[in-house]
C-alpha cells in the first residue's frame, strides 16, 4: 500500500513543477464553465419548461465538470506510459518488484487526483460566488452527497480502467496515438463531457448511460446537483461498480498477454 | 549463483525493401525473419564475481541480460539466478535485483533526483535505515552531494549515470547487471564510475555482469570475460587470457578486435 501512496506523493509533487500548465489549465476552465453558463442560460431563458434539468442542477454540473475536469477527462492520458512502451522504457519498470497493472493503474489515478486537487479549489470557489440559479450551490441531502462521494470514486476508478485498458492496448500496435483518436470523441460525446447526458434524445440517453462512458462523470456530477437521485441513481452507481470491475479484469488479462508476447528491442 | 544452461531465444523481426509500393505490400503480406538471438548459451558465475560480458552490436548481450532480468522469456532452457527462475518468480528475483540500462533512464525526469529515489526506497520497501545508510554512501562514493536535489532532466549525461547507478543500489541488491554504464560519459566519470563499481563489489560482495563495448572497461573492471557473437556463447576466461590468444604485445581492445575477425562475427 505504502508504494501506491508514494507513487500519488510523487505524482503531487511532479505536477507541482508544472506551474504555467497550472495556471493556463484553470483560466481555461473558468471561462469554460462562464460560456457554457451563458449559453444555457440563453436556451433556458427562451423555454425553461422544456429543459431537461433544473437549472440549478445543470449549474452544479458545468461547474463541478470544470473544478475536477483531470478527474474524468479521458483524454488527459499519461503521456510517459504509452511511451514507454513504444521506446522501451518499460524495461525499468519490469525489474521492479511490483505487478505492473497495479503500478501503471496507481500512476495513472495519482496523475488525475493529483493534478484535480490542484486545480479544483478556485473554480469551486468562484462557482460558488456566481449567484443562483447559475452558480454551485451544495442543495442536496447528505445522504445524496456520501452517495456523491462514493461515485466519484467509483467513476476514478471506471476512467482508469477503461485507461488501462488502452495502455495495454499499446503492447500490441505500433503507436497508441490511433486508440485515443478513436475513443476520445466518443468518450466525450457519450460520456456527458459535450452535453450533459439528459439533453439527448431519450434513446440515445439509455444507451449512453449502459456504455462505460456513462459511467464516469455522468453519475456524480448529476447525482450532486440532485439530478440523478433515488433508485436512478443507485442504479446507475451499480453500472459503475460493473464496469470498473470488468475493465479492470479485461485490463489485466490484456495486459498479462501483451507482456508475454512483448520484445524490448534495442540498447 | 548465475546459472545459464542451453538457453536460447528466437526474434521474429519484419522485414521489406524500401519504397512505397512494398510498404503497401507488406499491408497485405508480411515477411517475417527469424533471428536466433540467442543460441545455447550455458555459463555459470559465482558470488561475487565481476564479469565483463563483451561481443559486437546485435550479439545477443542485451538479451542475455533481458532474460536474467525476467523481463524476457527464452524459447528454450534452463536459468537460475540465486535459485530462483527469473521469468516465473520475477517479484522475487528482482526485488534482488538492481539494474542499469545505459541507455534508459529510470529517474523521473521533472523532480528532483532525490525524490525517484525515494520513491524506489518504497517501492523496494527499503527500511528507513538502511536507506539512510545506502544513499550517505552512495552520495559519498559517487560524489552526488549537489545533484540529488536538481530535476534529472538538468543533469549532464556522466551526473545522472552516477545518480543512474545510485537508484539501482538503493535495494541492496546481490546481483548488479549494468549494462553501459559508461556509454557517452567523458574520463573523469567514467574512472568514477569504475571506481565505485570495484568498491561496491569489494564492500559488499556484490556480484556484477557488464556488458559494455569499452575494452577499458573490461580491463579495469573484470575478472572474468565471457565473450558472445551471433547468439554463441564464443570465449570465457580472464582479459589476460584473450589477450594470450591474439598473441603479440595487442592491448585487449585490438585483441578483442582480432577475435571478432577471427570468429567471423
Amino acid at each position: 500500500m505504502k508504494k501506491y501512496l508514494s507513487f500519488f506523493k510523487m505524482r503531487l509533487i511532479a505536477s507541482l513543477q508544472y506551474r504555467a500548465a497550472a495556471l493556463a489549465g484553470l483560466s481555461t476552465q473558468f471561462v469554460w464553465g462562464g460560456m457554457e453558463v451563458l449559453l444555457y442560460r440563453a436556451l433556458w431563458s427562451a423555454h425553461p419548461e422544456r429543459f431537461p434539468m433544473g437549472a440549478e442542477a445543470l449549474a452544479a454540473y458545468i461547474w463541478l465538470q470544470q473544478a475536477f475536469l483531470t478527474f474524468f477527462a479521458l483524454w488527459q492520458w499519461d503521456r510517459e506510459l504509452a511511451e514507454s512502451v513504444r521506446n522501451g522504457t518499460v524495461a525499468y519498470e519490469l525489474t521492479r518488484p511490483t505487478d505492473l497493472y497495479g503500478m501503471w493503474f496507481a500512476k495513472s489515478l495519482a496523475q488525475r487526483v493529483s493534478r484535480g486537487l490542484l486545480r479544483c479549489a478556485p473554480v469551486i470557489l468562484l462557482g460558488a460566488l456566481i449567484p443562483a440559479p447559475w452558480g454551485l450551490r451544495l442543495r442536496v441531502s447528505p445522504a445524496a452527497f456520501g452517495l456523491f462521494l462514493l461515485s466519484t470514486a467509483l467513476m476514478l476508478l471506471v476512467v482508469c480502467s477503461m485507461s488501462m485498458l488502452t495502455y495495454a492496448l499499446c503492447f500490441f500496435v505500433t503507436d497508441h496515438r490511433g486508440i485515443v483518436t478513436v475513443l476520445t470523441p466518443l468518450a466525450d460525446f457519450l460520456g456527458g463531457a459535450i452535453v450533459p447526458l439528459p439533453f439527448l434524445p431519450e434513446g440515445l440517453r439509455r444507451f449512453a448511460e449502459l456504455t462505460p462512458f456513462g459511467a464516469m462523470q455522468n453519475v456524480p456530477l448529476r447525482v450532486f446537483g440532485g439530478d440523478l437521485a433515488g433508485a436512478a441513481a443507485l442504479r446507475a452507481v451499480g453500472l459503475q461498480v460493473f464496469w470498473a470491475a470488468a475493465m479492470t479484469a479485461a485490463g489485466y488479462a490484456l495486459m498479462r498477454a501483451g507482456l508475454r508476447r512483448t520484445v524490448i528491442a534495442g540498447g | 549463483m548465475i546459472e545459464m544452461e542451453g538457453v536460447s531465444k528466437t526474434y521474429r523481426v519484419r522485414r521489406r525493401e524500401a519504397g512505397l509500393g512494398n510498404a503497401v505490400k507488406s499491408l497485405f503480406s508480411r515477411e517475417y525473419t527469424e533471428i536466433p538471438a540467442l543460441r545455447d548459451v550455458t555459463f555459470a558465475i559465482p558470488d561475487g564475481q565481476i564479469v565483463g560480458y563483451i561481443g559486437p552490436n546485435g550479439a545477443g548481450k542485451s538479451t542475455t541480460v533481458k532474460i536474467l532480468s525476467g523481463i524476457l522469456r527464452p524459447d528454450c532452457g534452463v536459468c537460475r539466478v540465486n535459485g530462483l527462475v527469473p521469468w516465473e518468480d520475477r517479484k522475487r528475483h528482482v526485488a534482488r535485483l538492481g539494474v542499469v540500462f545505459g541507455q534508459r533512464s529510470q529517474l523521473w525526469w521533472d523532480v528532483p533526483v532525490i525524490d525517484s529515489l525515494e520513491l524506489l526506497r518504497d517501492i523496494y520497501r527499503v527500511p528507513e535505515g538502511r536507506y539512510r545508510e545506502n544513499l550517505d554512501r552512495l552520495t559519498e562514493l559517487l560524489d552526488l552531494a549537489d545533484l540529488l536535489r536538481t530535476p534529472a532532466r538538468m543533469l549532464s549525461l556522466g551526473q545522472r549515470m552516477r545518480c543512474e547507478i545510485a537508484a539501482a543500489l538503493l535495494h541492496s541488491p546481490e546481483v548488479l547487471f549494468l549494462d553501459e554504464p559508461t556509454i557517452g560519459l567523458d574520463a573523469v566519470s567514467k574512472l568514477k564510475v569504475r571506481e565505485f563499481i570495484l568498491e561496491q563489489n569489494r564492500l559488499c560482495g556484490t556480484t556484477v555482469i557488464l556488458t559494455t563495448h569499452d575494452m577499458q572497461d573490461v580491463d579495469a573492471l573484470c575478472s572474468r570475460v565471457l565473450l558472445i557473437g551471433k547468439g554463441r556463447l564464443l570465449l570465457d576466461g580472464t582479459t589476460a587470457e584473450i589477450r594470450a590468444m591474439a598473441g603479440e604485445n595487442l592491448s585487449t581492445e585490438e585483441s578483442v578486435a582480432d577475435l571478432y575477425r577471427r570468429f567471423g562475427i
